[in-house]
């Protein structure tokens, strides 16, 4: 399995998340799946709702986001990919609090901020049996059609 | 009867299926008739016999959460969607 991501989105995604420096940012993966590939061809950024003191180390979306985010995927023909954060000063290793609150199946992207800056992104997928992340290779790749 | 939504992650475990038909009286029930039929689901929902913390189920536009959580009724023809709450740190 890889993650595909056009560099212009790559790009979009290390903006915003340092603009959320020195908190926590994220938002959602939306594309397509081919064969085990999983195509981003667009992004959707989303507000941090978890309590602001606690935002430099947690991230939080309103359910609505999912919902909303879900609605546009199944209606448009794509598939909700996964969501992308940032772990501001951290390297982009899952938390025990991301894996307590995993999905399987679904992709997560952590983006290091160091100092404000978009350091390093690595991809990550629960085990099945939720015991850990696994490592999802990442390609930057452009010649994608983006959607949206 | 009732409808339930799965989230995308989870349709891995429902063959592909977005919306299930259920049974149950009781938000309760319902997730159990669900695991039934789909017992990879479980270990996502479920931690210890608890939703996991996680997992929201709405009916219509309300967090059961909100309301009287697993013993919440569920009428026959209602719609349930189970809306994660996508978290990280």
């Amino acid at each position: 399995m890889r993650l595909v991501l056009p560099p212009t989105l790559h790009t979009g995604i290390q903006r915003y998340l340092e603009s959320a420096f020195p908190n926590e940012g994220g938002g959602f993966l939306i594309g397509r799946v081919d064969n085990e590939d999983r195509i981003v061809t667009e992004t959707r950024f989303v507000e941090n709702i978890f309590e602001t003191e606690e935002q430099y180390h947690r991230y939080l979306m309103d359910s609505g986001a999912f919902q909303a985010a879900e609605d546009y995927a199944d209606a448009n023909g794509f598939t909700l990919i996964g969501y992308f954060h940032s772990h501001p000063d951290s390297p982009a290793i899952p938390s025990e609090f991301d894996r307590v609150h995993a999905l399987p199946n679904f992709i997560y992207l952590i983006l290091s901020v160091q100092a404000g800056r978009a350091d390093h992104s690595l991809v990550w997928l629960l085990a099945d049996d939720r015991s850990r992340f696994v490592p999802v290779a990442f390609e930057e790749k452009s010649s994608i059609i983006q959607g949206g | 009867m009732a409808t339930i939504k799965i989230p995308t992650p989870l349709r891995a475990y429902t063959a592909g299926h977005a919306v299930v038909t259920v049974s149950g009286t009781t938000v309760a029930e319902v997730l159990s008739d669900l695991a039934a039929q789909h017992p990879g689901l479980k270990q996502h929902l479920f931690e210890g016999g608890e939703l996991r913390s996680f997992v929201n189920v709405f009916i219509g536009e309300d967090n059961t959460r909100d309301l009287q959580g697993l013993v919440t009724p569920v009428k026959d023809g209602d719609t349930l969607r189970i809306i994660p709450s996508i978290a990280g740190g």
